[in-house]
């Protein structure tokens, strides 16, 4: 596939998965190698000092996988803010998912202090990736302020119900100056082959590997819908019609005497 | 000396450098970010800085998110 450039960065994968969810570690390593990813999310939390837990980190090949901390959880812009900086002082290069979602039933992202967030951590000399509502105006005010990619939702998080904002990701698209990730909501390999053929530049996947019985081979069955949506896109669609088009000839019939 | 680590009131009979309550934890230090008072602290600074009667920790790590 054609390489992926981010804030400079080459990637050769367009899949990021989130390693949130997963069954098991090994559940979660087998998702990553058989999707082809070479970009990973984590979060961060507390430990729980009453039971604390071997390391996620210790799973994740440091050389295989960028690491990119997300501040999910956080309300407003000074929480992910926090989050982002501690993110930084855990030894992580300094790229951050940004995620401002106060409503907990939706996790719908806070477009005001996400992007009051952004100027901030862009100033800061973070690499940004802000998880936004696929609003075509945010994409650009976020650009303006420096931010590395933009990060459309398809649907809210974890509800695996493909492109619901299609309309306004294919403009967000048409007007983007940086890497547009499809993230959140993508359920099927078919919703990720959606967005690339439509012109995302990558597409973000968890839920759609953690929940199901088989991580690995969903990993490989959503590479190869990245990879197909992209090959598509740098094809060309053809054009859509209202009428029938003949693929075979119009000429030459059985039933015609000369 | 008093603590509130992670929301929650501790009690320590003896005076503490964050190495030492990292080991008291058996916390990997590696694996942890120590954010005192507010103030973010490097892993460089675990060995010199000592805690004091009420003070606030957050000890974090990083855990599976998307």
């Amino acid at each position: 596939m054609d390489p992926l450039i981010i804030a400079g960065r080459t990637f050769h994968s367009r899949l990021m998965v989130g390693t949130g969810k997963f069954a098991s570690n090994q559940a979660m390593v087998a998702a990553m190698e058989h999707s082809g990813s070479e970009i990973v999310t984590v979060a961060l939390r507390r430990v729980d000092i009453d039971n604390p837990k071997d390391s996620l980190l210790s799973h994740i090949d440091p050389e295989r996988y960028l690491l990119l901390p997300n501040t999910s959880g956080a309300r407003d812009a000074d929480e992910a803010i926090r989050l982002a900086r501690l993110a930084r002082a855990a030894g992580c290069e300094p790229w951050i998912k940004l995620e401002v979602t106060p409503d907990p039933y939706y996790l719908l992202p806070d477009p005001i202090e996400t992007l009051k967030a952004a100027e901030i951590l862009v100033k800061e000399g973070f690499v940004v990736l802000p998880y936004m509502p696929a609003d075509p105006v945010l994409a650009k005010r976020l650009q303006e302020v420096g931010t590395a990619t933009v990060m459309p939702l398809g649907a809210p998080i974890g509800t695996n119900r493909g492109l619901r904002t299609r309309d306004h990701i294919a403009i967000i698209i048409e007007q983007a100056s940086v890497p547009v990730v499809v993230d959140a909501g993508l359920g099927a390999p078919s919703h990720a082959a959606e967005a690339m053929e439509m012109g995302a530049d990558a597409v973000l996947v968890n839920t759609a590997l953690a929940d199901t019985p088989d991580p690995a081979a969903m990993g490989r069955a959503f590479r190869k819908g990245v990879e197909a949506g992209r090959e598509a896109y740098l094809a060309g669609l053809g054009p859509q019609r209202q009428k029938a088009e003949a693929s075979s000839p119009l000429t030459g019939f059985l039933r015609n005497d000369r | 000396m008093r603590l509130k680590i992670n929301g929650q009131l501790q009690n320590f009979a003896q005076e503490l450098t964050i190495s030492q309550l990292l080991e008291q934890l058996q916390l990997v230090p590696k694996q942890i970010v120590v954010e005192l008072n507010r103030e973010i602290l490097t892993a460089d600074r675990h060995t010199t800085t000592r805690l004091n009667d009420g003070d606030t920790l957050e000890l974090i790590q990083f855990v599976g998110g998307g």
